[in-house]
């Protein structure tokens, strides 16, 4: 295509539009977390607006006893008539006879930020009254967008690791034994599969942030490296580097072989470890990826923007020869992500590929004038969009999938090209004329 | 503070947006947060809509938060003016905007001066009525507003239809089972020769308002939303009403005989017992099945009904005198229905129960154990869990409870689909019943020397552990494919690492 390869070599450009796109509000994020951290409790104070969203958007989990509830806020409480401390020591309470949680986490929305109730402040006094370690995480739809929510409890959580005294080397005052911690909330198995990846380097794991219970949530020093396995945990990163002194490894992610590839030799490098046969494994992987990757050539792929995962996917699948056409983003911390940006410019230039434009805060209606004009392959959308494109000939993957499905590591790269190729593959067999009235 | 799990009811204005989105030619503007305008996921994925939901936010952020929304919200509504041409467009307040306090009237009044769309605020509080309760006012307060409009313009047309007509208020997005009740109410409707005048908001145009005082009266289907507007239309056109829910045989014929009623009142002669008869003799086939040895069996079962007011006790009265079955709890999660809910079913059902806590309605159906439950989702997630059989007869709904198919709650035909419902919901059950007295005629235990029943390969501790972890519908599937691998490979122990090797190898095969 002759327009696209006039673009070829031009740096990375970044857009920002209004900021009006449809996202799942940030309180989901309970929903992998109460799983994720198996003795915790989450505690949404928010209203019936709240609450409507997580029993719809999670739909059968809700009926399996959760451990996560809402703390509906009524008139009197906005209207402060009633006491925000007695009301929530009231309600912990119960959750504490109820169910005995190790911690209980407080997810404070917009309505808590508007009325500016107080959590950080009576967090620490229900906290010794009650005998039970209280976290605050402000997840709010006024601040941020969907997986930023973790973002939020991530960073909580590694203000409230417990320190780890090292003796320090006189000369440098350095810790002597500096440890690796991995922040980023992944399922189990997906865990292990990466702690065996690593260890066949010679990387050895100080702990996750977090763990499967809060009871075994690492200890840090001053000195430990970090690194990020999701791209949208710039605070934690930010906590951990500030608050708790920690050394960051700004790295790609995980995501993809050559993400992984990348992310495992920057931590080997950074800690003076060789990442020989790395390379080989890689290609391994893609050689095992082919007939997938085969079908997925020049097949361009238009990221309208809600989960933060847009920058890796886009790279990865831009490395399986694919055409991106735009990054949509919510939000791009360009310091945080700096490592995975570099690797997506590196990787369309070796494509011979344009450089897509990212675009942060989109604007869904204009970037749909957009995808008309472009007709591309495949959105990568949310569901509220994804149904009427379909009715207008148009492929489309639900983008919450990425969130929940498999996507790190080596042996899932596999995962995530499984839900690009569906709706790729999913063709209804009408015949020619039913097909067009089928979506028109 | 109210610790709660799961509610009935959603928000207000999940109520405004359904009715929004029902018209034709509305579009809503939300004055909300990022991440409130879930309703447009509802809307697409549980009716499959094709087009876009006419739903933006006016997005409250940080700045707002410090500075007020000022131009923004005008801003937005000029811009939507533009894009999408609508003809209405209904600022829509949430929980965030109720606290902001912000003044919407006045954007709304600023906005309208150079908008080509009409704008107004939906007049609904968060904290003070649900979603229901707000669908009802918003309906009322657009055709308040059209009727006001025309009334203003010389353009109100109240000279009735020839021949009578109705006009049926209510139906709108997201309820339950709606458009099939549409089509099975129009179909009755000219079976009598009465003429649909509007249906509003389902499918309408905000021009079609002014239309409304042409009918005779009004139907209201559902009673939870519609009575507003048809009460409304008494007061002002003199329009009278109905909100009897043609749903079961003994309603459908009680909601014929009000509109004969009602009709000769308007001085129409008409005399539909002819109708009746043959329809309950021949067509529908309900009445003859409550008569039939089937529903003999249905003697002395007993039920627990749960679900909005209208359908509530719409199943519990078929429930009692159609089918004979013996209901221990009606009950309404709908506020401000109770008295009408003791008025039609207080003699029917044992137990009256008004509740939006779950927990409670739960802990009933244990205790009492029914034989069968017709309830909302929940309950059929209550009754799974209890063994014990459930009809859904209600929203809140999953998206199982839209079909493609034609399943009409109302009318001849509504009260076919729900003497089915109802007779498969006891059969399961009784069936259920008897498998257990008799060991079932399934069982979970292999019995055929399939690949993975024969244990010549050995799993280590750890990859047995792993293999726990793997969610049981499938862990058959990935026991056999490892052990397989592990066959051509030539081992006989599974190990983590043969785990791994194996999940790697597969990955490439697909």
């Amino acid at each position: 295509m002759s327009i696209q390869s006039t673009e070829i070599n031009k740096p990375l450009s970044f857009e920002c539009e209004t900021g009006n796109y449809h996202t799942f509000c940030p309180i989901s994020c309970v929903s992998w977390l109460y799983q994720k951290i198996e003795d915790s409790f989450f505690l949404v104070i928010g209203t019936k607006t709240c609450g409507y969203f997580l029993q719809n958007a999670l739909g059968v989990m809700i009926f399996a006893e959760p451990r996560y509830a809402m703390a509906e806020l009524e008139e009197a409480d906005i209207s402060a008539h009633l006491s925000d401390y007695a009301e929530l020591k009231r309600l912990c309470q119960v959750i504490q006879k109820d169910r005995n949680p190790s911690v209980i986490f407080w997810i404070g929305t917009c309505t808590t930020e508007i009325i500016k109730m107080d959590l950080e402040g009576i967090a620490p006094k229900l906290e010794a009254e009650l005998g039970i370690p209280i976290i605050v995480a402000r997840a709010n739809g006024l601040d941020y967008a969907f997986t930023q929510g973790e973002d939020t409890v991530l960073a909580a959580l590694a203000q409230s690791c417990h320190s780890r005294v090292e003796k320090l080397k006189s000369e440098s005052s350095r810790n002597s034994n500096p440890r690796l911690i991995l922040f980023g909330s992944i399922p189990d198995p997906i865990v292990k599969e990466l702690t065996i990846e690593l260890e066949e380097y010679g990387v050895k794991i100080g702990g996750w942030l977090p763990g499967k219970r809060y009871t075994e949530l690492p200890q840090l020093a001053d000195g430990d490296f970090v690194c990020g396995i999701h791209p949208y945990l710039s605070r934690t990163a930010t906590t951990l580097m500030r608050r708790r002194k920690c050394r960051l490894i700004g790295a790609p992610f995980p995501i993809g072989p050559d993400g992984t590839k990348a992310w495992i030799e920057k931590i080997c490098s950074v800690l003076n470890l060789s990442s020989s046969g790395l390379i080989e494994k890689e290609e391994k992987v893609w050689k095992n990826l082919k007939p997938l990757t085969d079908k997925l050539k020049n097949k361009s792929v238009f990221f309208m923007g809600d989960n933060l995962l847009e920058i890796s996917l886009a790279r990865f699948l831009i490395r399986c020869g694919m055409i991106v056409y735009e990054i949509g983003i919510p939000y791009l911390d360009k310091r945080y992500q700096a490592a995975e940006l570099a690797l997506l410019e590196k990787t369309c230039l070796e494509q011979g590929q344009f450089i897509p434009m990212i675009v942060e805060k989109p604007d869904n209606y204009n970037q749909i004038d957009r995808i008309k004009d472009l007709q591309p392959d495949l959105v990568i959308t949310g569901m509220a969009n994804a149904n009427p494109l379909e009715a207008r000939g148009l492929r489309t993957k639900w983008s919450v999938e990425f969130t929940f499905a498999h996507v790190h590591g080596f042996k899932n790269a596999h995962n995530i090209l499984e839900l690009i190729s569906r709706p790729l593959r999913h063709l209804p067999k009408f015949e020619d004329q039913l097909l067009e009235y089928a979506t028109n | 503070m109210k610790l709660a799990y799961w509610m009935y009811a959603g928000p207000a204005h999940i109520g405004t947006l359904r009715i929004a989105t029902s018209f034709r030619d509305i579009h809503a503007i939300m004055h909300a947060p990022l991440g409130d305008d879930y309703f447009n996921v509802m809307r697409s994925m549980l009716e499959r809509k094709r087009d876009f939901t006419p739903v933006t936010a006016s997005v409250v952020d940080r700045h707002v938060l410090a500075r007020g929304s000022q131009e923004k919200v005008i801003h937005n509504i000029h811009r939507k003016d533009k894009e999408e041409s609508p003809s209405l467009i209904i600022l829509t307040p949430t929980c965030t905007s109720s606290i902001l306090q912000e003044d919407l009237q006045n954007f709304v009044n600023r906005a309208a001066q150079d908008c080509n769309a009409d704008v107004i605020l939906a007049d609904v509080n968060h904290y003070r009525v649900n979603e229901m309760q707000a669908a009802d006012k918003t309906l009322e307060q657009i055709i308040k507003f059209y009727l006001q409009k025309a009334k203003k313009n010389n353009l109100l047309d109240i000279d009735k239809t020839d021949l009578p007509s109705v006009n049926i208020i209510g139906p709108c997005n997201l309820s339950f089972h709606h458009q099939h009740d549409l089509a099975e109410l129009r179909r009755l409707l000219q079976d009598l020769n009465i003429r649909v005048n509007q249906i509003i908001p389902e499918g309408a145009s905000v021009d079609n308002i002014k239309n409304l005082p042409k009918a005779w009266l009004n139907i209201i289907p559902y009673r939870e939303v519609g009575r507003a507007s048809a009460e409304f239309l008494l007061e002002e056109f003199n329009i009278p009403y109905t909100t009897i829910s043609p749903i079961g045989v003994v309603e459908t014929s009680k909601f014929i005989r009000q509109l004969e009623q009602i009709l000769n009142q308007l001085g129409y002669a008409c005399d539909f017992t002819k109708y009746i008869e043959v329809q309950t003799r021949f067509v529908s086939q309900s009445a003859w099945f409550s008569r039939s040895i089937d529903c003999q069996n249905l003697a002395g079962k007993t039920a627990v009904v749960f679900g909005d007011a209208t359908h509530a006790a719409a199943l519990t009265k078929i429930l009692v005198k159609e089918m004979g079955v013996e209901v221990l709890i009606a009950g309404t999660y709908c506020k401000g229905e109770e008295e009408w809910f003791e008025h039609e079913v207080g003699s029917y059902a044992k137990q009256l129960l008004f509740t939006d806590d779950h927990h409670l309605v739960g802990d009933l159906i244990a205790k009492l154990e029914p034989s069968a439950i017709f309830g909302t989702q929940m309950e059929r997630h209550i009754g799974k869990r209890l063994n014990i059989p459930c009809g859904v007869i209600s929203a809140p709904v999953h998206i199982q409870n839209f079909p493609l198919s034609y399943r009409p709650f109302l009318g001849y035909e509504g009260s076919n689909q729900i003497a089915d419902l109802i007779y498969n919901s006891f059969t399961l059950g009784m069936e259920d019943h008897l498998l257990e007295l008799f060991g079932g005629h399934d069982t979970k235990d292999v019995i055929t020397n399939t690949l993975s029943s024969q244990d010549s390969i050995a799993w280590d501790n750890n990859a047995n552990d792993e293999l726990k972890k793997i969610p049981g519908f499938v862990r058959g599937k990935v026991k056999r494919n490892i052990e397989k691998f592990a066959k051509t490979k030539g081992l006989n122990t599974i190990t983590m690492e043969v785990m791994f090797a194996a999940k790697e190898e597969q990955s490439g095969n697909d």
